[in-house]
């Protein structure tokens, strides 16, 4: 993986941010206005995939295989599962997005626009950072000694999503 | 770095725009998703480029929160999507209008 990213960094890293950015929005627009919402879910996980690559690019190497693993892993299969057991109102001709097509367009490009000023318009602190060399090391650090009681609470609230999605989705048995 | 932020941005905005015209309940959950991880690109290209990250892996720490709390609100609402479903025998979101308040 060191191995990886150091050639990466030194070789073509501007091409291969470029490449990925590309698939990215490529895939994202298909997400939001493809017809078939199976087809949505497929190129949500090329999204996904993509933007694992870019924390690469950003030398975050565990956090790209924790999105492997959760979001293409775990939620895509979720999403996909859930379109299966709604299945017979996925077909071609429901339509699947509603009327406010050029209002919503207009209300998100006016919020790149707003965001792209901010950006070009912040005198942002840049310098020479250098991350610590083990990625996953001082991350496994961080939460058990900073991060410790966010690191709990975030447990207990995935302890309360599974015990309410299983109390949301189970039949009545009266 | 602001090449990143602004992939960020256009990503975000794609996710604005199927949350605002998707009719389909899981579309804007995958939807919400695109947006997330929007979110997430920047705190890591954040904790990059800003030099008072000098040393600290904050930003990656932060984009592991929100992906746990993206899993447990991509559990919650598919659970809900279910059972709009079995009670409503659709998931058209402009067709659900209980909730009027």
């Amino acid at each position: 993986m060191e191995y990886f990213t150091n050639f990466i960094d030194a070789v073509a890293a501007q091409p291969v941010f470029y490449l990925l950015s590309l698939a990215l929005i490529l895939s994202a627009l298909m997400v939001v206005t493809l017809k078939n919402i199976f087809h949505c879910a497929i190129f949500l996980i090329i999204t996904l995939f993509c933007v694992a690559g870019i924390y690469i690019l950003l030398h975050a190497e565990f956090l790209a295989a924790v999105q492997v693993l959760i979001y293409v892993g775990a939620v895509s299969v979720l999403m996909i599962f859930a379109i299966m057991l709604t299945s017979q109102l996925t077909s071609k001709k429901i339509e699947q997005t509603n009327e406010q097509v050029t209002v919503a367009g207009l209300v998100s490009l006016a919020f790149l626009g707003s965001s792209m000023c901010a950006m070009l318009k912040t005198r942002w602190n840049i310098g020479e950072v250098t991350l610590p060399e083990n990625n996953i090391m001082s991350l496994g650090k961080l939460l058990m000694t900073d991060f410790v009681l966010p690191f709990e609470v975030v447990s207990i609230l995935l302890l309360a999503a599974l015990i309410g999605a299983v109390v949301l989705a189970r039949k009545e048995s009266s | 770095m602001g090449s990143y932020i602004a992939l960020a941005g256009v990503l975000f905005a794609i996710g604005i725009f199927g949350v605002l015209t998707r009719r389909n309940a899981i579309g804007i959950l995958m939807s919400l998703e695109l947006m997330f991880n929007a979110v997430n690109i920047n705190f890591v290209a954040f904790n990059k480029y800003i030099a008072t990250c000098n040393g600290t892996l904050t930003g990656q720490i932060f984009a592991i929160f929100v992906v746990v709390v993206a899993a447990a609100e991509a559990v919650v609402g598919l659970a809900i999507v279910l059972l709009i479903y079995r009670n409503w025998k659709g998931i058209e979101v402009d067709r659900i209008n209980v909730m009027k308040w």
